[in-house]
């Protein structure tokens, strides 16, 4: 018993999957915007969680970098998305998405 | 074996936290449990050999987008119930659960710190070689990725000062 153990990717990969199908639930489920941003962010969370593992099992680096890409849309995404969420807070006066369900025009 | 249990440790605490982060009613429990979800993926990136990555999900995850998060909700929150809110916030039961979470979190983290040698028996990828990938091959990736960001810098400054002007002619 002196090999070493390590983690089976397999079981990474399903973690990330299970996360960014949480995400994905919060997503379609909730009402409120910040829970669908961060639901976004579960997701995007996730999918670094996939890279991360698949680059530590093939033992390059490659996955870390694209983790860090990843990190850059989050912060991105998330700065936009709470600018619109300011936004559709003073216009509709709440924070539920179903207010902004319909096109002007 | 102890890196395994060590492992499936921080993916349960992930996936508890995570499924508790998306069915709170309250924004800010909402957060909180994120934040611990976010912490143990920072765990698991640390025990697949992944040091830098563990970091910068502290630091920028849990760290710099949560508290853009904490600000929005705190500043959406500012009314005549803020008291109230807050009462409704600190009550033992909606602490105690998460903070059982992150102290079993830390107590990993540590027991991993400790005896770091004998238990990452992976091939762990430091900052450095991460930084030669980065700044070789990867150099168009990092100067769009900085485009990017330019790109959200200028949106988020445009929403938030339309915002800002539209609240200034309400009064």
């Amino acid at each position: 018993m002196t090999e070493a153990v390590v983690i089976p990717m397999e079981h990474g990969l399903l973690l990330a999957g299970i996360l960014f199908l949480i995400g994905l639930l919060g997503v379609l489920v909730r009402r409120n915007i910040i829970l669908i941003l961060m639901s976004l962010e579960i997701m995007l969370n996730a999918c670094g969680l996939a890279f991360i593992v698949a680059g530590a099992h093939w033992g390059i680096a490659d996955g870390q970098i694209m983790f860090m890409l990843i990190l850059s849309i989050a912060a991105a995404e998330v700065s936009v998305g709470l600018g619109l969420l300011l936004q559709a807070h003073r216009r509709f006066g709440s924070l539920d998405i179903d207010q902004a369900s319909r096109m002007k025009g | 074996m102890l890196e395994l249990g060590l492992f499936y440790t921080a993916a349960t605490i992930s996936l508890v936290s995570t499924i508790l982060a998306v069915t709170r009613y309250n924004a800010a429990h909402a957060l909180i449990y994120l934040i611990i979800s976010l912490l143990a993926s920072a765990i698991i990136f640390f025990l697949v050999g992944a040091p830098f990555a563990a970091v910068l999900e502290v630091v920028i995850y849990a760290g710099a987008i949560m508290v853009l998060f904490v600000f929005v909700i705190m500043m959406l929150n500012l009314g005549s119930s803020g008291d109230v809110s807050e009462h409704v916030l600190l009550k033992p039961g909606m602490w105690v659960f998460p903070s059982a979470l992150s102290l079993v979190l830390f107590v990993e983290i540590v027991y991993v710190l400790q005896s770091s040698e004998h238990i990452l028996k992976g091939a762990v990828i430091g900052p450095k070689a991460v930084g030669i990938e980065l700044f070789g091959p990867y150099v168009l990736a990092v100067e769009i990725a900085s485009m990017l960001l330019l790109a959200g810098l200028v949106g988020a400054y445009h929403l938030g000062r339309r915002y800002l002007v539209d609240a200034r002619q309400q009064r």
